[in-house]
């Protein structure tokens, strides 16, 4: 068998459509951010591929994901503070119910 | 012709990709969310290590699985009581989130699977050495970024701060 | 010449408007005038040293070989450069009438600055409210004019006189509790406003044409051998030579541009100046504190139209059209303003009319100045005149302001008589209407005695015309004078202390400006100040003036001033029925006289009625309904689509991912169904 780009394409879409149905159908802050790492890691992922079989040469989507993942890391720190202070207000973090500053 | 043993690697891999992104979008339990999300992340690594990134690799276990997912389960023990289920879904909310995944999945995939040529198969390649990735990270010269790697410094530091003062008590 | 002094010169002032300005309301009453009086001291010493440096010194920076009078440049910093080309400097030039103008600014607003000390409080002793306000305003003031009458470029002179018209109108509202001095204030500003527009697009005309600012290049001729040091010269600077000599140079409406552009200038003058018809804001800035009234609206500022004049006047002589238009305006000024001041009852306004009339006269001297006749003595006369009526006119306005703060009215109606009971004031003034009025030997006899040779020398009308209004001016001021001082018994009203001469602050001032309106006409001016720097006379000594005399002219013009004031004597000295019926004989006349011709209802008709009504109007509606109706128009539909889609903006993240997928699909499906 042959190891294509699409044998990684296809797992790493298929992470990212997973990820796209959580956030739309779980209620929990934390559940939705789970999601979103989801949907980064699976971008992740085809960055590594591209640069693997498109560019051997060079090492820009491996750096590119390099920074992804630190960014990743710092917007997931202030999210979850931003949910704990939330939770703290609203004793609660259900997404619809967090709907205060809507117009 | 790849290797048997590479093959089933790929298959394991490939399974708990599948599996864990699955379970950790439909469990109901919170904190079983984020542990299958440290397996798909431990599969993500994998791949990497497959394709012969072996300091990427390591960066996503230590960054991905080892800090986001411990910040996870510290905010699920701060913010949820135990035993403490989210509701079951409405069947039409279930309909429309899969409805919305599958027409993404089919759109994308048949967009990738139409366009066989430049799906090429995998050149030869030496696994690259710590002391490139280190001189690459830390040049200025081209294709070396030293001014990204100084500028995410600063984010993180910015976060840490923000995260700090958003999280602190009044 | 070092620059120490004419820094100091223009510095001091400048400081002393800071400081009093700034920290003025924490100081004692007391102090702030007596600083204010002492820095403005300090200052009339050191232009008296630099103008005496400047006449007197046999400098060849100042004075060539043969007695030539010359100008040097003391300094000139590049204050804002803009291109290689145009560059504003500020600097000092030092010539004959810069000399002069120091002198007589300095010693002016030295005297009101003393004399303000006793003005600006009531009898009780009580301090005027803004009294370090005012002390700082007149230091402000002193110092623009001082940087006006030293500019080096004519754009430096432009900045200053703004600052000018700036302290005027700030010192015109002084009272601005006072809705009369608040208007006044307005009217002074928006009227000498728009000459300084005129002004202004002269100035461009003119450098664009010339390529230059500075005075020396427009009027004068290097000399050889000494940095910055210029001959005065009609025709032959650089500058202008190529511009007057190609006579294919551009017209516009049948004149040269380059009359355009000194006909231009003299608007500016005008409106400074106060010559018809933009003298309107000059007897209404009277509201302002007569010691304001005497230091810029009788001796220094309004004069600057007439130095500016000066200044450029070799460049009129190149275009003698502009001359007659000056000569025109200000003869008929002349006459307006005298016949006006005939019949006013606000003393102020007298003097104010009086004023007018006076700049007339220099003006028209000016106009008739040719280096044909005498060496150009209208020049010389005029800026001889200057320094008389600066001082006289000053003199009686610092009486009008004891008697006023005596009496606490402007009117004479509540004066009369009051000779025994101010004598010290009544002396001066006496002294005062003797020099206007020209009698030998005071100041104002010479000065006008020279304008009138000069109007001689250029056309009989002219001369005729002024000698008749000389003569006016000689009726008016007595009849000013008898309605004051005699006319009958003055009435001390019950519980009323009787008027008296005021505080020494005030009648020291008085007594050095009657002293020097006594002698200023044997000042030689012909050996000091002359267009070209050229002496008029071999040698000047105390009685060169004198001897110097044009008798026939002289007499006649002694005759005419006896007999309009013994006129004034035969209606006016004692309480006769005479004025009432002169009024009823003339009745026209003298309702047209007494309502100012009627200039201020035809501005307000024409800015009311035609500017307002006409044209300002239907652009207000067009404004408000139009333009803001489009507007409104636009709100409102923002409004109401906003408020339709507002139930888009749920605040629920899903609903928005939700939105946001689909378009990505969307996108996605076009892109696939396109390219593939």
């Amino acid at each position: 068998m042959e190891m294509t780009m699409l044998c990684y394409l296809l797992p790493s879409l298929f992470m990212f459509c997973c990820g796209v149905y959580g956030f739309i159908t779980r209620k929990n802050m934390i559940a939705i951010l789970i999601s979103l790492e989801l949907m980064l890691n699976a971008v992740d992922i085809n960055f590594v591929v591209f640069n693997r079989y498109l560019f051997p040469g060079n090492m820009e989507g491996m750096f590119f994901t390099l920074f992804a993942i630190a960014i990743a890391a710092a917007e997931t720190a202030l999210a979850i503070a931003i949910i704990i202070n939330i939770f703290r207000v609203a004793s609660d973090i259900d997404v619809r119910e967090i709907n205060k500053m809507k117009f | 012709m790849e290797s048997v043993g590479s093959i089933i690697m790929y298959v394991i891999i490939v399974l708990s990709i599948v599996i864990f992104s699955i379970l950790a979008v439909t469990t109901r339990k919170i904190l079983r969310a984020a542990t299958y999300l440290l397996f798909t992340l431990f599969a993500t690594a994998a791949i990497y290590f497959q394709l012969d990134y072996e300091f990427l690799g390591a960066v996503q276990i230590a960054v991905y699985a080892g800090g986001i997912v411990v910040l996870f389960v510290f905010s699920i023990l701060l913010t949820s009581r135990p035993g403490d289920n989210s509701e079951k879904l409405a069947s039409k909310q279930k309909t429309l989130g899969l409805t919305g995944a599958a027409a993404m999945l089919l759109v994308a995939g048949y967009s990738l699977i139409s366009r066989i040529e430049f799906l090429v198969d995998r050149p030869e390649m030496q696994s690259i050495d710590m002391q490139q990735v280190g001189e690459t990270l830390m040049g200025t010269g081209h294709f070396q970024y030293l001014l990204p790697f100084e500028a995410i410094s600063v984010l993180l530091l910015a976060c840490i701060i923000g995260g700090v003062v958003v999280a602190r008590k009044n | 010449m070092e620059a120490t002094l004419p820094i100091l010169i223009l510095s001091i002032p400048l400081f002393m408007f800071l400081f009093l300005g700034l920290l003025g309301k924490y100081m004692a009453h007391k102090w702030a005038g007596i600083l204010g009086t002492l820095g403005m001291g300090v200052t009339m010493i050191l232009a008296y040293t630099v103008a005496f440096t400047y006449f007197f010194s046999g400098n060849p920076e100042f004075i060539n070989g043969a007695g030539e009078r010359l100008q040097s440049i003391v300094f000139n910093v590049d204050w804002l450069q803009f291109t290689d080309t145009l560059v504003i400097r500020l600097g000092f030039l030092l010539d004959p009438i810069a000399a002069m103008m120091l002198v007589v600014i300095t010693t002016i607003s030295f005297m009101v600055h003393l004399y303000s000390n006793g003005y600006m409080r009531d009898h009780h002793g009580v301090w005027e409210t803004g009294f370090q306000r005012f002390y700082a305003f007149l230091s402000l003031f002193s110092f623009s004019m001082l940087g006006l009458v030293v500019a080096t470029n004519i754009f430096q002179m432009y900045i200053f006189w703004e600052l000018v018209g700036a302290s005027s109108y700030l010192l015109i509202g002084f009272y601005y509790t006072k809705p009369s001095a608040v208007s006044a204030s307005k009217k002074a500003f928006i009227v000498t406003r728009f000459a300084d527009l005129g002004f202004l697009i002269g100035i461009l005309i003119l450098s664009y044409y010339t390529g230059t600012f500075n005075f020396t290049e427009l009027t004068s001729v290097p000399v050889e051998g000494i940095a910055d040091v210029y001959q005065v010269s009609a025709g032959t600077a650089e500058a202008v030579k190529s511009v007057f000599a190609n006579s294919a140079a551009p017209m516009f409406m049948g004149a040269s541009v380059m009359t355009w552009a000194l006909v231009l200038i003299f608007m500016g003058g005008m409106g400074k100046s106060a010559m018809m018809p933009l003298h309107i804001w000059l007897p209404d800035a009277m509201e302002g504190p007569t010691p304001v009234s005497a230091l810029i609206h009788a001796a220094t500022m309004v004069v600057a139209g007439v130095y500016l004049v000066a200044r450029l006047f070799p460049l009129y002589l190149m275009e003698t059209a502009a001359l007659d238009i000056i000569v025109v305006v200000g003869a008929f000024t002349a006459l307006y303003a005298a016949m006006v001041a005939c019949a006013q009852v606000d003393i102020k306004r007298v003097l104010a009319f009086s004023t007018i009339s006076q700049i007339a006269f220099m003006m028209v001297s000016l106009g008739v100045a040719r280096p044909e006749f005498h060496h150009g003595i209208g020049y010389m006369a005029s800026m001889f005149h200057l320094f008389t009526h600066a001082m006289f006119k000053a003199l009686l306005f610092l009486c009008a302001g004891a008697i006023i703060h005596a009496i606490g009215s402007n009117d004479y109606t509540e004066m009369h008589g009051l000779r025994k009971y101010m004598p010290v004031t009544h002396i001066a003034f006496l002294i005062g209407c003797l020099a206007i009025a020209g009698i030998i030997p005071f100041a104002g006899f010479f000065s006008k005695d020279e304008i009138l040779t000069a109007c001689f020398g250029h056309s009989m009308v002219w001369y005729i015309w002024m000698s008749l209004v000389a003569g006016l001016t000689a009726f008016y001021m007595f009849r000013l004078y008898y309605l004051i001082f005699w006319w009958k018994e003055h009435k001390v009203h019950e519980g009323h202390h009787a008027p008296h001469d005021q505080a020494w602050t005030m009648t020291l001032p008085l007594i050095i400006l009657s002293v020097v309106s006594c002698v200023a006409g044997f000042v030689p001016f012909g050996n000091l100040v002359t267009w070209n720097g050229h002496p008029m006379f071999d040698h000047a000594g105390f009685l060169t003036n004198l001897e110097h005399l044009d008798w026939s002219v002289a007499c006649i013009s002694l005759a005419v001033a006896v007999i309009a004031i013994l006129i004034a004597t035969k209606m006016y000295m004692k309480e006769n029925p005479l004025p009432d019926k002169m009024e009823q004989a003339l009745p026209n006349l003298w309702k047209w006289c007494h309502h100012r011709f009627y200039w201020d209802e035809l501005y307000m008709f024409i800015t009311h009625r035609i500017i307002f009504g006409l044209i300002c109007k239907p652009i207000a509606w067009f404004d408000r309904h139009i333009i803001d109706g489009t507007m409104d128009g636009l709100a409102f539909v923002t409004n109401k689509l906003s408020w339709s889609i507002r139930g888009l903006q749920s605040g629920n993240v899903q609903t928005y991912v939700w939105i946001y997928l689909i378009g990505v699909l969307l996108l996605g499906s076009i892109t696939v169904l396109c390219l593939i």
